[in-house]
């Protein structure tokens, strides 16, 4: 950058004992109420010129005390904070804790509530992907996208209400089971809402991939090598995008990941566009997953055979005795699911990236049995941190431009960011 | 059962270091030393090359003493190996060496730990509170720190 | 319209009558102002995606001449504080509130902005109406998109019917 230099008009007209007037750096606050901000965050940078040298971020605007709240209702009342965690795909944060339970539990839930499961989850990872894609665009100046993209999460929604009378937090599953089996011709409907997404994603496609705006402002900015997205503990599409072929279901398979064909996308270069086109590409690929689940959905029960986890049907509780026993002893306060002292961690691949839950169980001073009937800590390990604490890596030395498309590949969801 | 590797080559380098360990649910899981947990990291890191902190967070076993235990969470992502270390603080005595040198991300992890837990990390170079505000008086996440109690900036008080 | 007009007065000629209506000045100036707000979206949480939602093509906010965020509080006429406030941003809110001109309006969207929602916790504060005051309150967490619509038109209503300050 060159030197600013006073022109020689204003020097003469500056008192002569008065320092040589020079203005190099600027600081720029942005947030925390901004709209390019997708939720609240605050970035203040130091400008040379457009160019920015230097930014800090600061988070915790939404913190809403997850982590103590948990702590503070059962088993299943703590699924509803966990709704709230990634809003834009609330499933996988449901079925993630679900997960990280049951595996304290040691119990496995039939094979069709774990085809269920899936299928919800991907459904969830579509909408996600299409809220970050949609946004960014959006911020581009491509309205357009944002509008189809979110008539194709309104699809998606529409299947998810239909299965569990919510749009957004959900409260798909229960700790040993589902709540619900799949409703009459959901299946069908979900074929359909597959073939729409198609579309969407291909106009998209011919809107983005091919627009030079869109390219030109994507291309080599915000990039970030494979061992600083390691160092910094990145997860999820952001790492791939880098080139880094990590993804929790396929490197530690949980649910029917592993039985189904599927493949993980990478980038090369590690900049906004590719982590796009990763975002893209794995659309893509979960639409595949979705329609394999729905070729090969097994019948049978959706919930695990466990009087001491699982409530009875409501047939039971209302008809005989020991159905309403086991409901009241599951529901009754300081009764409920009795987990073991333990500590386990459980990740799934949310659509940030790997979500962790870290749960321990431990006795309180009112247990008799040495169990507990809520947790004594979770702990999620939010997926989308990483990225926002190096993201002043991705915008350090661009324009100030350039921060807009580079915070929005990074998909900052509020509610998981700062819990 | 049999020892990991890593415990091994740890106690090759540090006897002192490992406490414990176990396998339950599948998670390997070292209890080490928390004064000796740079050396710790440092074999992992060059040794295993667990090249990602997955995690770091912080429990609170009141009334049991130590009260505190520090969780790290590690992940190499080549070979795909994870492995959990704990290690164990007295409140009297919470402070743990920041892993900051080895792990950048261990800067936010570890503020969010001094915010909600208050354990001070020796060596961390801005150790300030990112969840709440400055002016917020107590670590809320420590079993002592009722739920709802409310230090509003403005507003009334509940 | 036609809620505006008036019988004309009995001398009113007859052209004079199918070009002239009268109305209070007041009423007018709601009429005008209740379709063109202009709005400012302060989205911190989960129910800016119902938001989201609202405003796009499928529930189309457009139609109630609602539609034109305006992302500097000084353009705008009505807030909607759409999320949880936690009381490290609620200073925020405050400001931006203050920084808006008059006439203005505030839609406290969904439960958490309405009464702290299920967050009853350290950090969330209880309530937006503990710090700016509130005309519309939508229910739900978060309230489905005919939920808000329904409460735009309640707004909508809230002004028309309200003084209006024009000197
Ligand atoms: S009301 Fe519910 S959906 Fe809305 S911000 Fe609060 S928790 Fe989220």
């Amino acid at each position: 950058m060159p030197e600013l230099e006073t022109l020689p008009e204003v020097k003469a007209a500056l008192p002569p004992d008065e320092p040589e007037f020079q203005q190099k750096e600027m600081l720029l606050n942005i947030g925390p109420a901004h709209p390019a901000m997708h939720g609240i965050i605050r970035i203040q940078t130091k400008l040379e010129g457009e160019l920015v040298v230097e930014s800090d971020v600061e988070i915790g605007y939404l913190h809403r005390a997850f982590e103590k709240s948990c702590e503070e209702s059962t088993w299943n009342q703590a699924i509803i904070y966990t709704d709230r965690l990634n809003y834009v795909s609330a499933p996988i944060n449901n079925i993630g804790y679900c997960l990280a339970v049951e595996k304290l539990l040691g119990i496995e839930l039939p094979p069709r509530g774990q085809y269920i499961r899936t299928l919800l989850c991907e459904i969830a990872r579509i909408s996600d992907h299409l809220t970050c894609v949609g946004a960014s665009a959006m911020e581009l100046g491509g309205f357009t996208v944002f509008l189809y993209m979110i008539k194709g999460r309104e699809y998606l929604w529409e299947l998810i209400e239909e299965y569990c009378g919510a749009r957004v937090t959900t409260m798909t599953s229960r700790v040993g089971g589902m709540p619900y089996d799949l409703p009459e011709g959901w299946l069908d409907k979900c074929t359909w809402v597959v073939k729409e997404i198609r579309e969407i994603l291909n106009e998209c496609d011919i809107l983005l991939t091919n627009n030079r705006i869109f390219v030109e402002r994507m291309e080599n900015i915000g990039v970030m090598s494979a061992e600083r997205a390691i160092a910094w503990g990145w997860t999820g599409p952001c790492l791939r995008g880098s080139g880094v072929a990590y993804d929790v279901r396929k490197d530690f398979p949980y649910l029917v990941y592993d039985q189904l064909d599927w493949e993980v996308p990478i980038g090369r270069r590690g900049d906004n566009l590719d982590r796009y086109l990763v975002r893209m590409e794995e659309m893509e690929q979960s639409c595949r997953i979705i329609e394999q689940c729905v070729a090969k959905i097994p019948g049978g029960p959706v919930n695990c055979d466990n009087k001491k986890v699982v409530l009875p049907d409501k047939k039971d509780t209302y008809g005989n005795i020991e159905g309403l026993m086991n409901h009241f002893k599951l529901i009754m306060y300081g009764h409920g699911i009795r987990v073991p002292e333990g500590e386990v961690y459980f990740p799934v691949e949310g659509g940030n990236g790997e979500l962790g839950y870290y749960i321990v169980s431990h006795p309180d001073e009112h247990s008799k049995d040495g169990c507990n009937d809520r947790a004594w800590r979770v702990r999620c390990r939010p997926p989308c941190l990483p990225m926002v604490a190096g993201l002043h890596e991705m915008i350090n030395n661009y324009m100030i431009a350039d921060i807009v498309p580079t915070f929005g590949s990074v998909n900052m969801i509020g509610g998981e960011l700062d819990r | 059962m049999s020892k990991f590797p890593e415990h091994i080559a740890i106690e090759k380098a540090n006897p002192t270091a490992v406490l414990d360990w176990h396998e339950r649910f599948g998670d390997r899981t070292l209890i080490v030393e928390a004064k000796q947990i740079v050396e710790v990291v440092r074999t992992l890191k060059d040794a295993f090359g667990y090249d990602m902190l997955v995690d770091l967070t912080c429990v609170d076993y009141l009334p049991r003493r130590p009260r505190f235990e520090m969780v790290y969470h590690f992940l190499n992502v080549e070979s795909k190996a994870r492995l959990r270390v704990k290690a164990q603080l007295e409140e009297s005595h919470a402070r743990v060496a920041s892993l900051m040198e080895f792990y950048p991300i261990a800067d936010w992890f570890e503020r969010e730990v001094w915010d909600l837990f208050g354990i001070k990390f020796e060596g961390h170079t801005n150790l300030k509170r990112i969840m709440l505000y400055e002016e917020f008086e107590g670590h809320p996440l420590r079993k002592d720190y009722p739920k709802t109690k409310r230090q509003p900036l403005m507003g009334p008080q509940n | 319209m036609s809620e505006l007009i008036q019988s004309p007065t009995m001398d009113m000629t007859r052209s004079l009558s199918s070009n002239v209506m009268t109305t209070r000045f007041d009423k007018l100036l709601g009429w005008a102002r209740k379709y063109s707000l202009f709005q400012y979206p302060f989205v911190t949480a989960c129910c800016g995606m119902e938001f989201m939602s609202t405003a796009c093509s499928h529930y189309d906010l457009d139609r109630f001449g609602a539609a034109f965020p305006r992302f500097s509080p000084r353009q705008a006429d009505v807030i909607w504080v759409v999320g949880t406030i936690s009381h490290k941003i609620a200073p925020v809110l405050k400001t931006i509130y203050e920084q808006m001109a008059d006439p203005k309006w505030v839609v406290s969207f969904g439960a958490c902005a309405s009464c702290g929602g299920p967050y009853d916790n350290y950090a969330t504060v209880q309530g937006i109406d503990t710090i700016i005051p509130v005309d519309v309150y939508i229910a739900g967490c978060p309230p489905r998109p005919e939920a808000v619509l329904d409460g735009l038109l309640k707004l909508q209503e809230l002004i028309q019917n309200q003084k209006h300050e024009w000197k």
